[in-house]
Formats: structure tokens, C-alpha cells, sequence
């Protein structure tokens, strides 16, 4: 025997333990199959609970003997199921202990052990895959690289109890994924689980109602065929509606709203049916109150701010619900000051979830806000609602700055608040400072944030524009992100309404007429509408239009060539005729058109477009054009009656648009004069 | 009214014709016996419409009192008006719920629900007065006792549906909006509110729903929720390292269960394996395990003397018991269960072999401590304790292992009528049937005048006969007897009657109809009336005894005693209550318990639950003893 050979000279206690953990080993090789049984089961009985003995036997290498005791068919049953048992006990242990036992194979083992016609070694293994895949240490891409396995974990389904507990188990952890989701309901997971929604067993319930919530999550063809299943001649969602009565355990009952919640989402559920409106919106509000667990109050409130994200009306009832806005208050008052005093263990427990408070609370309150302006109001008149989210704007958990920046997001969309609360608070200066390095999330967010506070209505517009904006604009239209090519260009545009001369020379300069043109052809047709809605802001009163014309009146002609030439949507082109009245109001700029035949040409043309938006567009053009108290008006005038324009003009004051004939006939009184 | 009786709740609407409302009555009085199981209605009767008394002159009500509107001028707040229910919310409630459903806003909608106590001004909305609790439909705020409201929840309108839940265990309120809940409005509410509504501009019309229709809010799943931390509160109460001491408890209340009721060798098991001691001796036991049998079976003179012999002295202490004991053996005599009777009807030994050798019987709760009853009023739960709940199969649950025990047949005919009879044939079957025949013939020419016998008990006595009782004895008697009679008297000589269940069913006879027996019973009830005139003598008049003797006595004036209006007497069930007072005196004499203690705790229980009902603490509500029962 070895171990007794190489006995320690130096007795110490370490040495002591890992002496007996070695005689455990060493067992494992008898020749004698009775013994090798009996050492497996004391292996057992030694490790239960004893993180350190299942450390030492892993060192000591008793996993790939187990594993190779479990494969052998000459082994009996009952020591393969005992090995399946101790590997079980050993991956309960850490998650260092976890990855040894992957790192030694044995997922394929165990799988290949589920083949076996014999329950009870089956039941082992799976509870042995179970400790093993829910380990967040394990890739859950192992469960599914032999195609075979999956269908035959569906036929396990019926074979017993716990062999229901522990495969839906492995599913619902190792679903992380739309592929997961689609293998797994090739695979017919729905009519396998369904059944074990109504099983007597507590735990199979309720394994089997998160497998529901991840398969129905974002996903579309589950959720509809959710829909039509029956349970015992039950539709599910009935099902769910059960699971979520107020005296069934608190798990279930979120966890079956966040099911009909998501298959809400999906589109299979609608969002005014009472199972929505009447149960899962009022269950996750509960969800949201003292009452719970921090964990479950995070979970209801995110999976909250997810079912009415989209739903103005899901969003009113909601904030009706239960106080529920005066409820996330609470949110940010982790840790207490209470706790810090009476008890570390709770402390401890508060900060873990301090952040997650936080963030979840701030979701909420976004997707609360996003419609209604009476909700904006009540939210930011609960107490220190404003501070709070200045201050998560520059919190370092970066799951709060992104939630914190989407709150106050959905809250800038509010004239009102943008003109009082956002003002009086200064969020514009810790969102200026999110917006240097932020990650593209974050950017998103604080970015179309920035849009709203530099409405021409919004105090903060000027304090902005001094904190040297315009440039770290003008880099975002650079981005790879169309989003954030959007928000930039959006930015600018809305900076530019109404801006005085400064700001649109330092537009242009910064920004430069090469990105300018680049932009214009942006693959991204909001990019393009919003381009254009930024030359039609710097080309608004006559000194500026004449000034910038002056200096890129050649680039801009061309690129309004262009977009007219192009298969361009009415938008488009509406808004470069836009442009192009505005260029025909300038002094100077008058003449970049008249002299161009072919400008005038196009606008002919869509002065008789089938769109009368185009043709309202053109006609303002030529208005501009032949507008009399100008200089060389009579000049214009004549040339353009020359073109057939008074023709045309003569034509559109018969239009059955009230706007447009009106607009031809104020053009054609030019002439009369 | 039957044909109306089957309208759905739902669709019909509150004024309709009056059959329609029977059936609306019916559902009303379904719904609340159900969300409300613990209201006991005839002490707290639970609201059911506005009252047309306690309202302000501005209100006008219809469609049954369940329809309120404005009918002032609605200039100002000073032409406000409101309208109480008929009743407060009772405590025992636990969780009340009404709706309100908005029929016109009228002019302003300046409609306000909430709750008022008995007395507040009628001429304000509810809310601004001391104990008065509204939520206002014009600017969504409640108004808690104040003339100024606090900002609560949305506004409503012509159409919304305003709910009012009162949670009387923490004694809050919050409101719902069209299904949906607000959210606590008040806290720390007075007991006694009344629902109310009240309106200030014309036109303002509203319909309230005490459980007359479905509430669109889920109050029920409220309510399982208020349940289910109940039950929680009560399972996880917590015992701390008394741990020990609780099971020594709990132990020794099983095992006093278990020898109250003569459960010996059960007794004995339960000993050995807790390691307890029983207090009582074995003989004790056995020796109250026969007497009680002995009643059980109806043998109450054997029960008489076996109780004179073990425990001389004690019917002589008791003389009320005796005379109770007498005069259910002057019942069972009629019966023809009694041995005095039995042994001159079939000639069969005393033998006390003949009954089965482990006691099979099944004591009713609580049957023994009526006295625990608070207040007088009959609580099911506490008097019969497990027994309501199945009193449909009350026989086979009172003698459940009968059938299964070996020892003799007898003992399998469960606790019906014929169970003497049954054992009397049993015992007797080797004599020759003629024999029964012939004392049965012989009877025939008495049975009909049995008023006669009445007539023979009272003759000598000085007691006063109420006319009326007597007379109408021989009016009942008349001429359904002779039928009776004939009919039997064919029936019974008929030849090959040999089975045992057609004699048991339709052979019932007075005395087991034996002349010699009756004769018996007739000298027997003298002496009871005797026995009664001289506890009169010594301890004074007894109505409860009076009123006993006659009603025993009454029998007589019956032919068939067994399907008559005091008939209830010769049922075996009756013998529970005399067994359990007979058990405890034995067991006082000994100086034990007279009561077992785990059915003191039991009563105990109850008896705290209805206190709590009246101390308005609501959540008696869910803590009801026999939710813990199995």
C-alpha cells in the first residue's frame, strides 16, 4: 500500500488529512470490486459537507478513477451510481472544484451514463449534470454538442420525479440564447414540460415554470405556441394566472409573471387582456414592495419596467398601482442607516444590492415616464428624485449611470421638466461628464438625452453650448453606431434652430463639409433626414444663409443635386426642397439657383409631382424666388416666365389643396404687382 | 319562485321582477356566507344595501336601496349628502370588500365612497368629518377626517368601478380603481364603520355592489394571501427552547385523550413509545370502557348496576345523573335494547361477551363540555368539534371501525336503529323464529291502544298532564296506528321471513314487542316518576327533568315511536352525550380530569377565536379551530 510506504516523518495535522484523503484514494484501486464499493461509500460519507476533503480528493486525482468506475460496464450498479453520488457530493463543493470536474470530461460521462436502462444510476448522473450546469463556471454550450442528447433528455421527462426536477433544471440554466431557445423547442420541450406544470411535486412546478420563462423570453414562436397549449384542458396562461395567486410561494409567483410577461412581449398575449392588466401588472407591483426579498424586488421591478415598456396604458395603470412610484423611493435607501449600526451581516447584504436597487428602480421609472406626461411629473415630485438621479449619473457601478441616464431620458422627453426640474438641478453637467469615454450604451442613451436638453426651449441649451459641446458632437457622427450617429446629428440639429451665427460657423467648422456630405449619403435614412434637418437650420435668416452659401455654396448645390437626382423617399426630398426655399431666400444665395438651369428644371418638375408635399415645397422655392421687395426681382421674374414657371404656378392655384393653391396664388400675385 | 331561481347573477340587473330576486338573494347570500365564513349574522349582521333612515334628505334611493342619487341642488359644498348602509362591518370579516360603480358623474362628479361611524353629519361628504374616511372623485384625493385631502390616486368618472377594502387585522383601507389597487389610503381606523357614499351636484348617480354581483377586483385572492400569512403566523409561532416542554404537552394531552375514552391498549402503545406515563390504572380503564359500552349498546340498567358495583356511591352523589341514566333506560326499554326488556323478549342470558373486545367507539368532540360554550350561543366548532363538518355520514364516523372488528357481527350494524336488534337476533339465533312470532302476536292485540300505557304512567301520578299534550297523543294515534299495525302484523307472518335485515328494518316493536317487557316498562316508568317526584321533594322542580320525562313518556303515545315527532330519542346517537357526562363523573370520583385537556384546548380555542370576533380583532377572520382540523 502506498500510502503506507511513503508515511510522513513530520506528523502535522495537514498532512494527517490528507494522508486518510489519500486512503480514500487508494481504495479506489483494490482489486477487490465489494471493496472498492465500500471505499467509494465511506469517500461518501467523508466528503458530505467538507469542502476541504473534496478539494484534497480532486488534488489527489480520485476523479478520473470515479469517472472511469462509472464507465466501466463490469462495474456494478450500485458502485456506478455511488461514484455518480460522490462526484455529485464533490461538485457541490467550490467552483474551483466545478471546473476540475469539467476540465476532466465529465459532462460527456455523465450523459453517456443516461443511456443506461437502470433509474436510479440515471437519477444520480442527472443530479450529478444539474450541480454541475447550473454552475455558473460551466459552459453551457457542453449541453448541447451532441445533438442526440437534448431529445433524450426529453424522453427522461416522464421516467420520474426527480429525474422532471433535475433536467428542467439543466434547462432553464442552460438556456441563454434564441439558438438554446429554438433547439429546445425543436426539440418539443413545450409539450414535454407543459404536463409538469401540474405535477404534485413542489420543485418540478417550479423548475418547469422557469423553463417556460426563459424558453418564452424574446422569443416569438414560443410564445404563440405557448398560447394555445393546454394543461389538463387548461389553457397555459390560465395556468400561470394560478400559479400567480397571492398565496402561492413568492418564487412562483414571479416567476409566472415574468412567463406571461414575456409572451405579452412577444405579441402573444395583448396588453388590455385581464391576465395581464388584472393579475401579472398588480403581481409585479407587489413584487416591488417592502415586504419582499431585495433580490425578488429587483426581479419584479425589472421585469415591471420590460411589460410596459411599450404600453402607455400598461404604464398609467401602473403608476397608479399600489402608491407604486412613492414605492421605488424606497429603492435608494440601501443600505439603511439602520442597518450599518445594528448589524454587519445586514449591511453587507444591503450594499450587495444597493446597486441593484438602484438600477432596477431607475428602469422603472424610465419605462414609467416614457409617454405620459402626468407620470414624469409625479416621478420627479417624489422626494429627491432629481438629486438621485444626478448622483447615479456619476455612481461607478456602470449598470447605474446606464439605468440613471435612461430615467432621466424618458424624463427629458417633458417640456416641462426640461424647463424646470432638469434646469434647476444642472443634470447637464454630470451628463456632459458621462458622455466622456462612456461605452457605447451608456453614449446612446446620454447622447439622446443631450438631444432634448438642447431644445431651443431648454434653459440648459446655453450652458451646454458653452461646455464645448459641438465638438464631442461632431466626433459622434463619426461612430461606427448608427445610434450614436443619429444622436450627434440630432444634437446638432437641434442646436442649430434658431442658433445665432457663432454657433453655426462653429457647427460647420467643426464638423467639417466632408462629414457633412459624408452623412448625407449615411447608409441610415435617419441619419440623412436628420443631416438635412441640420442644413435647414443653419440656412435660416437671410444674413446667415447668404453667409454660408457664400462659403459652401458650391458643396451644398451639388449635394442637393444629388439627393433630388437620387431614389429618395418623399421625406427626403421634401425636406432638400426645404433647403433649397431656404438657400432662394437668401440675398446672394438667390443667384446659386437662378443660375443654375437645371436646379430650375428639377423644381418644375416637382411643382408637378403627384405629391403635393413635394409640390408645396417646390412652389415655396419659387415663391422665395420671385418674391418682389427684393432686388433683381423683375429680372427673376421674367426668366422665370420665361421657363413656363407662371404656367405651372397658374395650374396649382386650381389645386384642390387648400395650401397649395393658396401658396401658387400668393406666388403668382408677385407678378400681378 | 323556482323558475327565477336560475338567472345568472351577472346579467341580471339589480331591479327586476320579484322573482329575479329571490334568486338574487340567493347568490347575495352564497357569496357572503363565502368571503365572510366567520360573521356570525344573527349577533353581526353584514351590510347589504344604503339605509333609507340613516341618510341625508338630498339622497335618493332605488333599485332595492342599491342605487343612490343626488336629488338637492348641488350649489356647494354645503348641499353635500351622503348615505350609510344598513349595518357596520362586522370584525369577524377579517378582510370587508364593497364596489361602487359610477352610473353618471352628473354635473361636477363630485362623488365621494369611504367609510363613516354610526352618528357622523350626513349633510357632508364622506371624509371631512372625525370618523369619516373618503376618496373623492373629482381630484382623486382621500380625505381622512379632514376638510382637506391628500393627494391618493386618479380621478374617476361615469363608468369607473371604485372598490373599498377594509382590512380589519391591521385595520387599514385602500381603494381600487376598475379592478386595479391603490394602495393604502387610511390607517389606524376606528371598529364599526359603516360604508358610505355621498354626492354634492345633480345628476350624480351610483350603484353599489355588496357581493350582489362579482367584484371586478380579485378580493378573494387578497383574501388567500391575509390567509395564508395567518396560517403562517400561527404554524411558525414561535416556542423557542421550550421545545422539550411543548412535546411533553402535547404527549400527555394524546395519551389523556386516549384514556378518557377507554382507549386502552392504544393508550398503552402510545405510553411505551413516548416513554410517558399513563395516570390512570388498566383496570380503571377497562372498568369505564365497559360502562360506556354498555350505554353505547343501549344496556343502560346493566350500565346502572356495573357503575353501582365498581363505583358504589357515586349515581348516589349524583342523583341527577341516575335520574338522566333511568330515564334513557326507560327509553331503550321501548327501544327494546334494554336487558331488563331484552332478556324477557328472547329469553337471552346478560352477557356481557356479546360486545366486541376493543372499544370501537368514536367520542364526539366536545360533547362533554357544552358548558365551554361563551355567551350561550350554539357554535358548531365548539360543540361537536370535527363532527359538523361530516354530520351527513354522522353514523359511520361516530362507529368508524365497526365492520372491521373481528369479534362479533353484532357490533358491525353501525349505530343505526336496528343495532339492538340486529344483536338480539345474532344472539339468538339458534332459537326457533315461531317463537318471536307467536310473543309478537300475542303483543298485537295490546299494540293497538298503546295510548293506554301513557294513560297507565299517569294515572297514579300527581304530576299535571298538559291537556293538550294528551290529547294530542290519541288524535295522532287514531288511525294511522291500526294501519301501522296491520301492516306489521302481516308483514311479520309472513313464512319464509327468515332474513335478518327485513326483520330489522321493518320489525321495530315496542319493547321488542314482548307483553312481559312491556309490562316491565310500565312498572319502570312508575318508578321514575316516582324517583322524579322525590328529587322534586328534595332539590326542588327540574324542568330540564320534566321536560324529559315527558318527552320519554311521550313515546308511548305513538305506534310507531320510532317515525314520530319525539322519535328522535330512539336514536343511538343520543346515548353519546349520557355515556360522556356518565365518564366523567366516574372519572371526577377518581380525581381525574372530568374533561379530556386536548378537548379543553380545543374549546378553549374556539371560545378565543369568537372573543377575538368581539374584541374587532379581524384576524379571527382566518384562524378559524376548524381550518386546522383534518
Amino acid at each position: 500500500m502506498a500510502c503506507l510506504l511513503e508515511a510522513p516523518l513530520r506528523i502535522s495535522v495537514l498532512s494527517e488529512v490528507t494522508a486518510t484523503s489519500r486512503h480514500y484514494v487508494d481504495r479506489l484501486f483494490d482489486p477487490d470490486p465489494q471493496k472498492v464499493l465500500q471505499g467509494v461509500i465511506d469517500m461518501k460519507n467523508a466528503v458530505i459537507g467538507n469542502n476541504k476533503q473534496k478539494a484534497n480528493l480532486i488534488v489527489l486525482g480520485a476523479v478520473p478513477r470515479l469517472l472511469y468506475l462509472l464507465q466501466q460496464s463490469s462495474s456494478g450498479l450500485d458502485l456506478r451510481t455511488e461514484c455518480a453520488v460522490v462526484l455529485g457530493s464533490l461538485a457541490m463543493g467550490t467552483e474551483n472544484n466545478i471546473k476540475s470536474l469539467v476540465d476532466c470530461h465529465i459532462i460527456p460521462a455523465l450523459l453517456q451514463g443516461l443511456l443506461s436502462p437502470e433509474l436510479i444510476f440515471i437519477e444520480a448522473c442527472l443530479r450529478c449534470l444539474r450541480t454541475v450546469f447550473i454552475s455558473p463556471v460551466t459552459p453551457v454550450q457542453l449541453l448541447y454538442t451532441d445533438p442526440t442528447v437534448i431529445p433524450h433528455l426529453m424522453s427522461l421527462l416522464s421516467s420520474s420525479q426527480k429525474t422532471q426536477e433535475y433536467i428542467t433544471q439543466i434547462f432553464s440554466h442552460c438556456c441563454k440564447t434564441s439558438d438554446h431557445q429554438t433547439v429546445l423547442f425543436n426539440h418539443s420541450a413545450v409539450q414535454h414540460i407543459a404536463p409538469l406544470l401540474i405535477s404534485p411535486s413542489y420543485k418540478v412546478r417550479m423548475q418547469a415554470l422557469k423553463c417556460f420563462s426563459v424558453l418564452a423570453y424574446e422569443n416569438t414562436q414560443v410564445s404563440m405556441t405557448l398560447v394555445n397549449v393546454l394543461v389538463d384542458g387548461e389553457p397555459l396562461s390560465q395556468v400561470f394566472v394560478r400559479m400567480m395567486q397571492r398565496d402561492q410561494p413568492v418564487e412562483m409567483q414571479l416567476t409566472a409573471a415574468k412567463c406571461l410577461t414575456f409572451m405579452c412581449r412577444a405579441g402573444a398575449i395583448q396588453t388590455e387582456e385581464s391576465c395581464i392588466v388584472l393579475k401579472t401588472l398588480p403581481c409585479l407591483v407587489r413584487m416591488c414592495s417592502k415586504d419582499h426579498l431585495l433580490e425578488e424586488r429587483v426581479d419584479g421591478a425589472e421585469t415591471l419596467a420590460y411589460l410596459i415598456e411599450p404600453d402607455v396604458e400598461l404604464q398609467r395603470i401602473a403608476s397608479t398601482t399600489d402608491h407604486l412610484v412613492a414605492m421605488l423611493a424606497d429603492y435608494f435607501k440601501y443600505p439603511s442607516s439602520v442597518s450599518a449600526i445594528t448589524d454587519i451581516k445586514r449591511l453587507d447584504h444591503d450594499l450587495k444590492h444597493a446597486h441593484e436597487l438602484r438600477q432596477a428602480a431607475f428602469k422603472l421609472y424610465a419605462s414609467l415616464g416614457s409617454n405620459d406626461e402626468d407620470i414624469r411629473k409625479k416621478i420627479t415630485d417624489t422626494e429627491n428624485m432629481m438629486d438621485r438621479i444626478v448622483s447615479g449619473l456619476s455612481e461607478s457601478s456602470i449598470k447605474v449611470r446606464l439605468a440613471a441616464v435612461r430615467c432621466l431620458h424618458s424624463l427629458s422627453r417633458s417640456v416641462q421638466q426640461l424647463r424646470t426640474s432638469f434646469h434647476d438641478h444642472a443634470v447637464w453637467k454630470p451628463l456632459m461628464k458621462l458622455l466622456q469615454n462612456a461605452p457605447d450604451d451608456v453614449l446612446i442613451m446620454a447622447s439622446s438625452t443631450l438631444c432634448n436638453l438642447l431644445l431651443e426651449f431648454s434653459p440648459s441649451k446655453e450652458p451646454i453650448l458653452e461646455s464645448g459641446v459641438i465638438e464631442l458632437l461632431c466626433s459622434l457622427t463619426q461612430s461606427d453606431s448608427p445610434a450614436l450617429r443619429i444622436n450627434g446629428i440630432w444634437a446638432l440639429m437641434n442646436m442649430a434652430f434658431q442658433a445665432d451665427q457663432k454657433v453655426k460657423v462653429e457647427i460647420v467648422g467643426c464638423l467639417g463639409t466632408e462629414q457633412l456630405f459624408r452623412l448625407l449619403s449615411d447608409p441610415d435614412n435617419s441619419v440623412l433626414m436628420k443631416t438635412l434637418g441640420l442644413l435647414r437650420n443653419l440656412l435660416s435668416t437671410r444674413p446667415h444663409i447668404d453667409q454660408i452659401m457664400s462659403s459652401h455654396g458650391k458643396q451644398i448645390m451639388q449635394a442637393v443635386t444629388l439627393i433630388l437626382e437620387a431614389e429618395q423617399s418623399i421625406e427626403v426630398k421634401e425636406q432638400t426642397l426645404c433647403i433649397l426655399a431656404n438657400i432662394a431666400d437668401g440675398n446672394t444665395a438667390k443667384d446659386l439657383i437662378m443660375t443654375n438651369d437645371d436646379m430650375l428644371q428639377k423644381i418644375k418638375y416637382y411643382m408637378s409631382h403627384s405629391s403635393v408635399k413635394l409640390q408645396l415645397a417646390a412652389t415655396f422655392c419659387i415663391s422665395n424666388l420671385i418674391w418682389n421687395e427684393e432686388d433683381g426681382s423683375q429680372e427673376r421674374q421674367d426668366k422665370l416666365r420665361e421657363l413656363g414657371f407662371v404656367d405651372v404656378l397658374h395650374k396649382l392655384s386650381q389645386a384642390s389643396d387648400p395650401n397649395l393653391s393658396d401658396r401658387a396664388k400668393t406666388a403668382m400675385q408677385q407678378y400681378l404687382a | 319562485h323556482s323558475a327565477g331561481l336560475h338567472y345568472p347573477g351577472a346579467s341580471v340587473p339589480a331591479y327586476s321582477t320579484f322573482c329575479c330576486l329571490s334568486g338574487d338573494e340567493q347568490d347575495l347570500n352564497e357569496r357572503l356566507k363565502r368571503l365572510y365564513p366567520a360573521v356570525n349574522e344573527e349577533e353581526t349582521p353584514l351590510p347589504r344595501s344604503w339605509s333609507p333612515k340613516d341618510k341625508y334628505s338630498y339622497i335618493g334611493l332605488s333599485q332595492n336601496n342599491l342605487r343612490v342619487h343626488y336629488k338637492g341642488h348641488g350649489k356647494n359644498h354645503k348641499d353635500a349628502a351622503s348615505v350609510r348602509a344598513t349595518h357596520p362591518i362586522p370584525a369577524a370579516c377579517g378582510i370587508y370588500y364593497f364596489e361602487v360603480k359610477i352610473v353618471s358623474k352628473g354635473r361636477d362628479g363630485y362623488m365621494g365612497i369611504g367609510l363613516s361611524a354610526q352618528g357622523v353629519n350626513m349633510n357632508r361628504l364622506p371624509g371631512w368629518d372625525k370618523h369619516s374616511y373618503g376618496y373623492h372623485g373629482d381630484d382623486g384625493h382621500s380625505f381622512c377626517s379632514s376638510g382637506t385631502g391628500h393627494p391618493y390616486g386618479p380621478t374617476f368618472t361615469t363608468g369607473d368601478v371604485i372598490g373599498c377594502c377594509v382590512n380589519l387585522i391591521n385595520n387599514t383601507c385602500f381603494y381600487t380603481k376598475n379592478g386595479i389597487s391603490l394602495g393604502v389610503a387610511f390607517t389606524d381606523l376606528p371598529p364599526n364603520l359603516y360604508p358610505t357614499v355621498g354626492l354634492q351636484t345633480p345628476g350624480e348617480i351610483v350603484d353599489a355592489n355588496f357581493g350582489q354581483q362579482p367584484f371586478v377586483f380579485d378580493i378573494e385572492d387578497y383574501m388567500s394571501e391575509w390567509r395564508a400569512k395567518i396560517h403562517g403566523m400561527i404554524a411558525r409561532f414561535p416556542i423557542g427552547d421550550r421545545l422539550g416542554e411543548w412535546q411533553a404537552v402535547l404527549q400527555n394531552m394524546v395519551s389523556s385523550y386516549l384514556v378518557h375514552h377507554g382507549y386502552c391498549a392504544t393508550a398503552t402503545s402510545f405510553a411505551r413509545a413516548t416513554q410517558t406515563m399513563i395516570q390512570e390504572d388498566q383496570t380503571s380503564i377497562k372498568n369505564r370502557q365497559r360502562i360506556q359500552k354498555l350505554v353505547l349498546a343501549g344496556r343502560v340498567g346493566e350500565a346502572i348496576e356495573a357503575t353501582q358495583q365498581l363505583y358504589p356511591g357515586l349515581l348516589e352523589r349524583n342523583p341527577n345523573l341516575l335520574f338522566v341514566l333511568k330515564c334513557r333506560q326507560f327509553v331503550e326499554m321501548v327501544n327494546g335494547t334494554d336487558s331488563e326488556v331484552r332478556c324477557l323478549a328472547i329469553r337471552s342470558p346478560k352477557s356481557q361477551d356479546s360486545y366486541p373486545g376493543s372499544p370501537n367507539l368514536s367520542p364526539r368532540h366536545g360533547a362533554s363540555n357544552p358548558h365551554l360554550h361563551t355567551g350561550g350561543t350554539e357554535s358548531p366548532t365548539c360543540s361537536n368539534g370535527v363532527t359538523p363538518l361530516k354530520s351527513k355520514n354522522r353514523s359511520s364516523i361516530k362507529y368508524p371501525s365497526a365492520s372491521s372488528s373481528a369479534s362479533s357481527s353484532t357490533s358491525s350494524s353501525p349505530s343505526s336503529i336496528n343495532y339492538s336488534e340486529s344483536n338480539s337476533s345474532d344472539s339468538t339465533k339458534s332459537q326457533p323464529r315461531s317463537a318471536n312470532s307467536t310473543q309478537e302476536t300475542r303483543w298485537e292485540t295490546l299494540e293497538k291502544k298503546p295510548n293506554i300505557y301513557i294513560y297507565i304512567l299517569y294515572i297514579d301520578s300527581e304530576m299535571e298532564i298538559e291537556a293538550e299534550h294528551y290529547s294530542n297523543g290519541v288524535v295522532d294515534g287514531s288511525s294511522a296506528r291500526i294501519m301501522n299495525g296491520t301492516y306489521k302484523h302481516e308483514e311479520i307472518l309472513q313464512p319464509d321471513d327468515n332474513s335478518v335485515d327485513e326483520e330489522c328494518s321493518n320489525g321495530r316493536q315496542l319493547c321488542g314487542g314482548n307483553q312481559a317487557a312491556t309490562e316491565r316498562m310500565i312498572q319502570f316508568g312508575r318508578e321514575l316518576q316516582a324517583l322524579n317526584e322525590q328529587l322534586c321533594r328534595e332539590y326542588g322542580k327540574n324542568a330540564a327533568h320534566k321536560k324529559m320525562l315527558q318527552d320519554a313518556f311521550s313515546l308511548l303515545a305513538y305506534s310507531d315511536p320510532w317515525n314520530c315527532p319525539v322519535g328522535q330519542q330512539l336514536d343511538p346517537t343520543q346515548r353519546e352525550s349520557l355515556c360522556s357526562a356518565l365518564n366523567s363523573a366516574i372519572l371526577e370520583s377518581q380525581n381525574l380530569p372530568k374533561h379530556p385537556p386536548l378537548m379543553l384546548a380545543l374549546g378553549q380555542a374556539t371560545a378565543c377565536v369568537q372573543l377575538m370576533a368581539r374584541v374587532r380583532s379581524g384576524s379571527c377572520s382566518f384562524a378559524r379551530v376548524d381550518n386546522f382540523l383534518h
